[in-house]
């Protein structure tokens, strides 16, 4: 493995970590333009415009686009979050060329028209499919919630109504402020050369336009709030409780991680143990997520409606005994172990190494190797888990229902 | 492009083990089929077979419930069991090193599971909740119901169980099928990763060598007629659920089949998708896929959509399916050959897929199948012959499922 790093004239930043081991190469653009960088008249539009680079550029048609991609055998695809937006394709090695040029060229689509006309409904329909799956629905509500009048507050995917009002001069004005070169990560994970990577980036990103956008990371205050959404036609009544935890670039993250696998994870933890070992409910997890600015403690829960206040009141109980006595070294251990195997498995493919690699260099200009997150994991004490208890205890501030219920009964 | 060395042997007792040598990774993964599925469910006791996976891990050999899964934990070893059609599939990936140590631990929960009475109710209130979540779930539903439709019974009961048959299901029935079914005779081992057959095959004859058995039931099949169903589901979208049949794996024409489905949907340029997404702007997700048993097949399709659309989707996604009868164009078969390359290639960076294609191509061929093999049969496709499949097996006799506030015509 060999990192690389420059920036061009432009502030691209690239970085690759190149293996000759590998059998494929990995690329992706890691735009910093998300939900929390619109302003409210626009929910949605960082996730459409990601659908709409897809419909190509003068040079590309839309079905140019889809064709060439699949011409190559590429396995690509964009994702659009809270904080960025994603471009990544896996290709072998000798069709780098080709894909690298198109996807890059992508990111500055010309936004046609009719295009955009035709693409709202694709997008109105995914709307549609989100509104019948349960947890959807009640992630997008607690985030709402829970970071009301912060701008982790806003959805996605947007609304049937904020979709559908927005043009495509909107669009294109959001695009403009957003996608310029200083905004942008080039990550490269697997089996290609540096100057194969710098002649690419500097071909097809070098007259990108440069600039940055500034992101306001300004810290949220959380009131806690319930809200149930009444879905009747719902068997079960999944619930997502939020609380604050470390943000993307507090060291205790680790300790956050390690924390929520010993207390949530789908297997072998305190709230499998306690909830799911007996058949109490389908599903009782917590998992940590980081933010730029801040971090959230996630409490998902799939069960009976009636059992849910009993349940939410066991997983209480259960974060309070945390919060009091810590974990126990065993329970540190084990996960450590599970966490370590995790992150190598994951590492074998260029895809798993690129989510890494670009991720921590858009949010923490840092380049962290496998050994480094395994010494990290491995290096985390019992300690640190309790100062990040008493910094961070596991809470339930904000609480949203989906199903049968109205209330908690 | 370079070949991994692929070996195996057969135990006295009928268990088969495969072992795929991949010296590039520093993982070891191996999926065991167990000739004990849902098919050998009790009559009206559909489910048996996936609470007897759940109930395996509570507690095997010398370890509870809580040591065994401490255990795999410590041991970094991600494993599950679960309840296939035809097998119960044992499946886990780790580090190369501690490949024994998952062999001898699942070779505790395969054969000495303890099937604690404590736990029994606690396994099927996890089996009720799995499929109340699938209740919630409409576009899993949709999926779940069409199988059940398009093959005869029991091929096609849904391996994860059925709410009216569960209050059927005892201990005692759940304690017959182990012990009538999960034997060695028909059993697969497939092994992938940093692990070579020299070295694997003494700790399989240590943790396999002196089980014995076989389960000689035989189970019966027949025919179906195509059908036309709704199910009422209050909903934002119709769930559209399509089958027609197709051919086995074991089929000759199996590739000219595989590249037709491909050219309905294989990669974002493939039909459905360019027509009735890109052109019509009425799903975000549609698709085809070819679905086998060892002795028929069944291409599978699926469209989401709000419902005032839904009628015009459905007859869009039939007329696409029919259509392909009338001509293939040379650039979309070479496409679907470009993508099923590097798929191939890409595959060799997962010890967990090609341990998972070895055990199951031996289920279907009964020999070893390398990926070379498989490339040498995409490669020698010509659009006449698929064409040939096409009219030999075209797209007809429709078994059409939707779910959603109407019924479609």
């Amino acid at each position: 493995m060999q990192f690389h790093h420059t920036t061009l004239p432009n502030g691209l930043e690239v970085v690759a970590e190149l293996n000759n081991d590998a059998y494929s190469v990995a690329f992706g653009f890691y735009v910093k333009a998300g939900a929390r960088d619109e302003s409210g008249d626009v929910s949605g539009v960082s996730h459409f415009l990601e659908h709409m680079a897809f419909k190509g550029t003068e040079r590309f048609s839309a079905e140019d686009v889809n064709r060439i991609f699949d011409e190559y055998g590429a396995d690509y695809n964009a994702m659009t979050g809270e904080e960025s937006t994603v471009f990544y394709s896996s290709v072998l090695p000798e069709y780098l060329p080709q894909t690298f040029e198109l996807q890059s060229s992508i990111l500055f689509p010309t936004l046609r028209q009719d295009d955009f006309d035709m693409e709202k409904k694709v997008i109105l329909e995914e709307i549609g499919m989100y509104e019948d799956q349960p947890s959807s629905v009640a992630y997008d509500k607690a985030m709402q919630l829970h970071f009301s009048g912060h701008d982790l507050g806003q959805s996605i995917l947007g609304t049937v109504a904020s979709v559908s009002d927005l043009t495509s001069e909107q669009m294109r004005s959001y695009h403009q402020e957003h996608y310029r070169a200083g905004n942008i990560v080039l990550a490269v994970a697997g089996n290609t050369d540096w100057k194969t990577v710098l002649e690419l980036a500097e071909t097809h990103c070098g007259h990108w336009p440069a600039g940055i956008s500034p992101r306001s990371t300004a810290a949220a205050t959380h009131a806690a709030q319930t809200e149930f959404v009444v879905k009747d036609q719902c068997q079960q009544e999944q619930i997502i409780q939020l609380a604050s935890a470390p943000s993307c670039t507090d060291p205790r993250r680790f300790a956050a991680e390690l924390l929520t696998v010993i207390v949530g994870d789908d297997s072998n933890s305190r709230l499998y143990w306690e909830l799911v070992d007996p058949g109490l409910v389908e599903s009782a997890e917590c998992g940590y997520y980081e933010f730029e600015g801040a971090g959230t403690y996630l409490t998902f829960l799939n069960g009976d409606p009636e059992s849910t206040r009993e349940n939410l009141e066991t997983i209480n109980r259960l974060y309070e005994a945390v919060n009091a006595e810590g974990i126990t070294a065993d329970e540190l251990e084990q996960a450590k172990n599970k966490i370590a195997t995790r992150i190598v498995l994951r590492s074998e493919r260029p895809m798993g190494r690129l989510s890494s690699l670009g991720g921590n260099w858009l949010v923490r200009r840092e380049y962290r190797s496998v050994e480094d997150d395994l010494a990290t994991v491995r290096g985390v004490t019992l300690e640190d888990i309790r100062l990040l208890l008493k910094d961070f205890p596991l809470m339930q501030t904000t609480t949203v229902g989906v199903g049968p219920l109205d209330k908690l009964p | 492009m370079s070949q991994h060395v692929v070996k195996h042997a057969t135990l006295s007792n009928g268990l088969t083990v495969l072992v795929e040598t991949m010296p590039a990774v520093q993982s070891a993964a191996f999926s065991l089929l167990v000739n004990a599925g849902s098919v050998y469910d009790p009559p009206h006791q559909n489910g048996t077979t996936t609470a007897l996976a759940d109930w395996t891990a509570r507690g095997a050999g010398n370890l509870n419930s809580r040591q065994l899964l401490a255990e795999l934990d410590r041991l970094g070893i991600q494993g599950n069991e679960s309840a296939g059609t035809q097998h119960m599939v044992f499946r886990a990936s780790c580090l190369a090193a501690n490949l024994p140590a998952a062999l001898r631990l699942y070779g505790d929960i395969v054969r000495k599971p303890h099937l604690p009475a404590e736990e029994f109710e606690a396994v099927l209130s996890g089996v009720e909740h799995g499929l109340l979540a699938i209740e919630d779930e409409p576009r899993q539903k949709v999926m779940v119901e069409l199988l059940r439709r398009c093959y005869p019974h029991p091929w096609g009961q849904p391996s994860e169980g059925t709410l009216e048959d569960l209050p059927n299901i005892t201990p005692e029935s759940v304690r017959n099928h182990f012990e009538r079914c999960v034997k060695p005779d028909k059993a697969i081992l497939g092994v992938a990763g940093n692990v070579t057959l020299e070295t694997v095959l003494p700790v399989v004859e240590s943790v396999f060598g002196d089980w014995t058995g076989s389960n000689n039931q035989a189970v019966p099949s027949g025919t179906v007629s195509p059908v036309r169903e709704h199910l009422d589901h209050e909903s934002t979208q119709t769930q559209i659920g399509v089958a027609y049949p197709g051919v086995a794996y074991a089929d000759p024409e199996y590739y000219a089949a595989w590249a037709a489905v491909n050219v309905l949907s294989g990669g974002m340029s493939s039909r459905l998708f360019t027509e009735i997404r890109e052109k019509r702007g009425l799903c975000y997700s549609v698709y085809a896929t070819l679905n086998t048993l060892k002795d028929r097949g069944q291409v599978l399709c699926y469209a989401g959509t709000t419902s005032e659309r839904a009628q015009e989707t459905l007859d869009v996604l039939r007329a696409e399916l029919v259509r392909l009868g009338d001509a293939i164009g040379q650039d979309e078969l070479d496409r679907c050959k470009a993508r099923a390359k590097s798929s191939l290639i890409m595959a060799q960076e997962s010890s967990g897929s090609r341990a998972s294609s070895l055990a199951r191509n031996w289920y279907h061929l009964g020999r070893v199948v390398t990926l070379n093999e498989v490339r040498l049969e995409i490669e020698a496709l010509t659009v006449q012959k698929v064409l040939d499949y096409v009219h030999k097996h075209p797209a007809q006799d429709f078994s059409i499922l939707t779910i959603g506030p109407e019924a479609l015509k």
